[in-house]
């Protein structure tokens, strides 16, 4: 199966519905690290162009507050789009954004437990 | 009433307050809340993968719980509600999720989504009810002013959540009022805190936190109310404005806080 048949088959999304309002990036937190954009994601999967996306710092950036999903007025879910470009990548081998050496020095007294749990899906599997 | 109830990992833990106060409101408003035996960590956040099973199981045990006990289940936590919450959608709705997760569990009658999950703010709102809970309320907050935080888990996406208006939720509000205090209106309440990203990226959850606060402030509120135990770290660790859990306050008001302490 290629990435492209993945992208869509993890998100169940039909990203030819789109049609290109912008909504989705307007309403993103994270707009301003994304180096393409909410609403260009869709057009990278239409095209097939998952090499770019696998090498973009967006999939990592989304903060799944589903505001895209929310507001598209034509039921793409972008957000479902860019987490299954993420669960492409942590689900290789050496591609995970978290390694358990490194979380002893990033926590805190203070931090709940639901911030760790929600860090181990987010960069891990 | 009985209600089924899901604590979650944090509430047992840094937000035993969180679960304290929901308790004891709970039997002084005429409700109790049995905690599920066995309950598994929902995971924090829901796996957004159309072929992401194992990760919805400890959710659908839960479910199935409620369900043989004849019981809504109830949630206090803003991310063990969501997460419970579209599970039960996908249990009920997709058939792909539903089948899968029943061939792993292996129940004596399978599953298929019907248990009603409700947060304990629709218990309060719908049960109880607001202008019975203004009635119960022993020390009114007058002169409080408080900004209510959504934030994303209660209200997103609105069309599996139905907690309240995506945009412009109410029931917060009409939460502090009943309670005496007055809720201050300010922008930024359904917005991001950054949430898991502050392991990792503490600035960018900083520079979301402080428009959040900011603006609050900027409307005068003394404080914000939240149901979520990683909204409360982030915002409270990126601003001196105190940040209360939701049941933290009913406790106040209702006299059962002094009585704990």
């Amino acid at each position: 199966m290629s990435k492209v048949e993945q992208i869509k088959e993890i998100s169940g999304v039909n990203p030819l519905k789109c049609m290109k309002c912008g909504k989705c990036s307007a309403s993103c937190p994270s707009f301003n690290e994304m180096d393409i954009k909410p609403h260009q994601f869709v057009t990278y999967v239409i095209n097939d162009d998952v090499e770019a996306l696998a090498e973009s710092k967006s999939a990592w950036k989304c903060l799944s507050c589903f505001a895209c999903i929310e507001r598209c007025p034509r039921d793409v879910k972008p957000g479902k789009l860019i987490d299954a470009a993420r669960q492409i990548l942590i689900r290789q081998r050496g591609q995970e954004g978290l390694s358990p050496d490194e979380i002893p020095a990033l926590l805190d007294e203070e931090m709940p437990q639901q911030l760790l749990m929600s860090a181990f899906r987010k960069y891990r599997r | 009433m009985k209600y089924s109830y899901f604590p979650g990992c944090t509430l047992r833990n840094k937000a035993k307050d969180l679960d304290d106060y929901a308790r004891a409101c709970a039997e002084k408003l005429g409700f109790s809340l049995e905690e599920l035996t066995d309950w598994q960590c929902c995971g924090g956040v829901y796996p957004l993968g159309a072929d992401e099973i194992a990760s919805k199981l400890p959710s659908v045990r839960a479910l199935n719980a409620a369900k043989k006990k004849g019981q809504d289940l109830v949630a206090v936590c803003s991310a063990c509600y969501h997460v419970l919450k579209r599970v039960n959608d996908d249990m009920a709705n997709v058939a792909d999720i539903q089948t899968r997760a029943n061939n792993y569990m292996q129940l004596d009658t399978p599953y298929t989504g019907e248990t009603k999950v409700l947060h304990y703010l629709e218990v309060l709102w719908d049960v109880v009810g607001f202008d019975k809970l203004k009635e119960a309320v022993v020390n009114p907050l007058t002169g409080r002013k408080v900004g209510a935080y959504y934030g994303c888990l209660l209200l997103r996406p609105s069309s599996v959540m139905a907690f309240d208006d995506p945009e412009n939720p109410t029931i917060l509000e009409d939460f502090i009022r009943a309670l005496g205090a007055e809720p201050v209106m300010y922008p930024y309440r359904n917005e991001c805190c950054g949430g898991y990203i502050s392991i990792k990226e503490q600035e960018k959850a900083a520079g979301l936190c402080k428009k959040i606060t900011d603006s609050a402030e900027g409307f005068q509120a003394d404080c914000l109310v939240t149901a979520c135990p990683l909204c409360k770290y982030n915002l409270s660790k990126n601003s001196n404005l105190p940040i209360v859990y939701f049941t933290e306050l009913l406790a106040e008001a209702l006299g059962i806080k002094e009585a704990q302490e």
